[in-house]
């Protein structure tokens, strides 16, 4: 991504922000909601400060880190009028389970970035992240997104955008990584769902749209090996995220 | 102390899109080949239509020498360089296993764009700090070997004129051929139909693209799926013809050529005559060496330059066939995409389909228009093709319209994720003296070995070219109805690519060239090299075709004269 967007886009997010925070702010983020209830959640009024069912185990994050990251994502694709957002997805569990295997090499990343920006909220907003209202939660994630925020191990705009990166891989890939529950990312964009084959009445179907999206993971089909954890946590180089926001691919 | 194993007649290094070819000739010829590949066997099971497995994890490599070999970067040789990704992909059959296998034939002007641009226009419109040079032959001599690929590894589209006479549906600017492709082109969107609806209002010539990808049944595969999962991925019908399903087994049923996986090539090995004698490799921590009479260097442009350069010996003590001091030099990328991006007031379907599904327009391309009051020499090919999986929509480009995420970002892509469009703009890209690749001072692999360096940024030439073409690209998609246009910034440094040319550039004049026209090294008879490093001048086309006719090329070069150089 060019330095000429990033600009463009922080004046965008600052203005938005502000603009938006009227829409905003009546929508509850952190939704006591059981795990399982998941699909269209009912938006909530109540500001939770403490869970009242028992916790989920996470694999590899600390107690501490994944509230921290569950509350960031849930910032980051809220549940809102438009359907569910990073928390039904289990988004937070989807970069839990990828740390530990295919994401390893940024396991460090994660716990000092965390911490960085919980350390970010207190000194520059007075509270812990998690007790920030959301407006306050916004801002210090739009500190990051710009690099202003400090006290990160580099910029902290390299960790919002590894972080953003893997929340939208969380909410928008295949379920068979523990994201993507019950297809909430793919029902948001209107994803006509994984096929094998599509015929020219298939697309057809799609441009009137009479084509019937199908909910299966791609491993749902026969005949395909599962993913194996690649070696050296290839993703995580800072490119992979230039690369994934759509600069030149590899054709 | 290195394993020696028994010889063969011929060693090639690297099993992908370029060795894989070559393999089939020389093994049909006789001649015994030993195919080394870093990677492994992949087969249609380990291509998913997973978004994640593919496009963001690095793919279901077994072996990923790539990406721990990495090119730095930078742009000028004031800075320091940065280390990068690497866009190329170990396995047998290479990058052809995920590449968008669209097939062009370069136009006659690539290879001689130095006479004709002095022809034309006189010989100060050659841009300065360019050395660019003619290709030691014309089209007319490569031609013959873009049809026999063609032909035997499989190309799908619509030829616009054969032997002089033309077919509207295919391109007026196309070079005369002998016959069509084997197969019809892969089909079209409604969006590709309106897009070459609104090129024909404009007066341009609207055409599908050539594609390595099977439209119907072809050499005992199937035709495409369309499914969506093309872009850095594997084909799960093997309906991409990647060397790994078509001239690598064909090479293997003549029980000529053996492949071995696994093998990592370290150097070729020369003796005090400076003749090739061999390579080096390491399987699982062993190491071996491969005697050959004839060794076929088929890594890639970053790979081979690499390995010449480590190849040090007393015959050569900068690099294999490097005693003038032109390995490296001449590179050029088309790294610089500078798309534009459009948004419509309507859903595009584009969830389906693969980026080498299209409408072409060459109006704009090499030397198709009179470039007398213009301030560059060269063009581009506009490309709009279906390409689209769910995390990369949610990445796109939001048009000044919401931020990146939260409520107002997700309502955005709620309405638009199958409403954006970014255009695909290869460029005419010259070699120029300060752009070269070395070996890089500090960064290194696991094996302790410094990894290539890029120094290069595109020139005027270049940027000139790209704002062009992105008006024509913006004039294109206004008049298809696009409500919001956004264009990537043009020029900057030439990071790495998949579209990498010059290191070991072809040419008759051994002081400005590596390679003889036959691809053989002028200072090492019997050292061919294969891939984009030879290729001299880049047009507005994916490598891959030219590549692959050109091993072909060399390949029967060495079948057919095997006494003098073996």
């Amino acid at each position: 991504m060019s330095e000429s967007n990033q600009i463009t886009r922080r004046h965008l997010l600052q203005g938005a922000t502000l603009a938006g925070v009227a829409v905003v702010a009546p929508v509850a983020t952190r939704i006591n909601a059981a795990e399982t209830e998941a699909k269209h959640a009912k938006p909530a009024k109540t500001e939770v400060t403490q869970r009242s069912v028992p916790r989920e185990a996470f694999e590899v994050l600390t107690a501490t880190e994944s509230d921290l990251l569950a509350a960031i994502v849930e910032r980051l694709i809220p549940s809102d009028a438009n359907g569910p957002g990073a928390k039904e997805a289990r988004v937070a569990h989807y970069i839990d389970r990828a740390l530990g295997s295919a994401l390893s090499a940024s396991r460090n990343v994660y716990a000092s970035g965390l911490a960085a920006l919980d350390r970010y909220a207190v000194a520059s907003r007075g509270k812990p992240f998690l007790q920030l209202s959301p407006t306050d939660q916004d801002s210090v994630l739009i500190d990051c997104e710009t690099g202003g925020a400090t006290g990160f191990v580099g910029s902290s705009a390299q960790f919002f955008g590894l972080l953003l990166s893997h929340t939208k891989q969380g909410m928008f890939g295949d379920p068979y990584y523990g994201g993507n529950a019950n297809f909430v990312g793919w029902d948001l964009l209107n994803y006509p769902g994984v096929r094998t084959s599509i015929s020219d009445a298939d697309q057809k179907a799609l441009e009137a749209k009479t084509l019937k999206p199908i909910r299966r993971s791609a491993y749902d089909y026969n005949g395909f090996n599962k993913a194996t954890a690649s070696a050296d946590g290839h993703d995580d180089h800072p490119d992979d995220i230039q690369r994934t926001a759509g600069a030149h691919h590899g054709d | 102390m290195a394993t020696k194993l028994p010889g063969t007649d011929v060693v090639i290094v690297g099993m992908g899109a370029a060795g894989g070819v070559a393999a089939l000739p020389l093994a049909q010829a006789g001649l015994e080949v030993i195919g080394l590949e870093a990677g492994t066997w992949l087969t249609r099971r380990d291509f998913a239509p997973d978004e994640i497995r593919n496009n963001y994890r690095g793919w279901p490599m077994a072996v990923q020498k790539a990406n721990q070999e990495a090119p730095t970067v930078r742009a000028t040789s004031a800075t320091t360089a940065v280390q990068s990704f690497h866009p190329m992909m170990n396995g047998v059959g290479g990058t052809s296993l995920h590449y968008w296998a669209q097939h062009w034939r370069l136009s006659p002007w690539d290879f001689k764009v130095v006479s004709e641009t002095a022809k034309r226009y006189g010989a100060s419109r050659i841009p300065t700090g360019t050395t660019v040079e003619d290709w030691p032959f014309g089209y007319d001599e490569l031609a013959p070997y873009y049809d026999k690929i063609e032909y035997e590894v499989g190309v799908s589209g619509q030829a616009g004129n054969i032997d002089g006479k033309l077919d509207p549906r295919g391109s007026p600017f196309e070079a005369p051929r002998t016959r069509g492709y084997p197969m019809p082109p892969l089909r079209w969107t409604a969006f590709h139909d309106k897009m070459a609806a609104s090129a024909r209002a404009l007066g341009w010539h609207p055409f599908p693209g050539p594609a390595a990808i099977n439209t119907g049944f072809y050499q005992n595969r199937g035709g495409c799926m369309y499914h969506g999962f093309c872009n850095t991925g594997g084909c799960h019908v093997d309906a991409k013809a990647s060397t790994a399903v078509t001239t690598i087994p064909r090479a293997q049923a003549t029980g000529k050529l053996k492949v071995v996986t696994r093998a990592t090539v370290m150097t070729i090995e020369v003796d005090n005559d400076g003749k090739a004698t061999g390579v080096t490799y390491v399987m699982d921590g062993v190491e071996y060496f491969q005697p050959a009479k004839v060794v076929l260097l088929a890594s890639y442009t970053y790979e081979n330059v690499r390995l010449l350069l480590l190849s040090k010996s007393k015959a050569y003590p900068n690099g294999l066939a490097n005693n003038h001091g032109q390995v490296g030099r001449h590179y050029l990328s088309h790294h610089q995409g500078a798309p534009v991006s459009a948004l419509f007031p309507f859903d595009i379907g584009a969830w389906y389909g693969l980026p080498a599904q299209g409408v072409a327009i060459d109006n704009w391309a090499d030397d198709n228009f009179d470039h007398s009051q213009l301030d560059f020499i060269g063009g581009g090919n506009l490309w709009v093709m279906s390409d689209r999986r769910p995390i990369a929509a949610s990445s796109m480009n939001t048009f000044g319209f919401a931020p990146n995420w939260g409520s107002q970002w997700k309502s955005f892509i709620k309405t638009n994720a199958d409403r954006a469009h970014s255009s695909y703009i290869q460029k005419t890209t010259l070699p120029y003296e300060s752009n070269y690749l070395d070996l890089d001072p500090t960064v290194k692999d696991p094996f302790g070995r410094p990894v290539i360096r890029i120094t290069a940024e595109f020139k005027d030439n270049e940027r000139k070219i790209a704002a062009f073409m992105q008006d024509k690209m913006e004039a294109w998609y206004r008049h298809a109805g696009a409500i919001a246009i956004q264009r990537a910034p043009v020029g900057g440094a030439m990071g790495a690519s998949t579209h990498t040319y010059g290191g070991t550039r072809m040419g008759d004049n051994p002081e400005t060239n590596v390679v003889n026209r036959f691809g053989m090294a002028h200072e090492v008879p019997n050292l061919g090299v294969l891939s984009g490093s030879v290729m001299g001048t880049s047009g507005a086309r994916n490598p891959t075709h030219t590549i692959q006719a050109l091993a072909w090329r060399t390949a029967e070069h060495i079948a057919n004269n095997w006494r003098s150089i073996a």
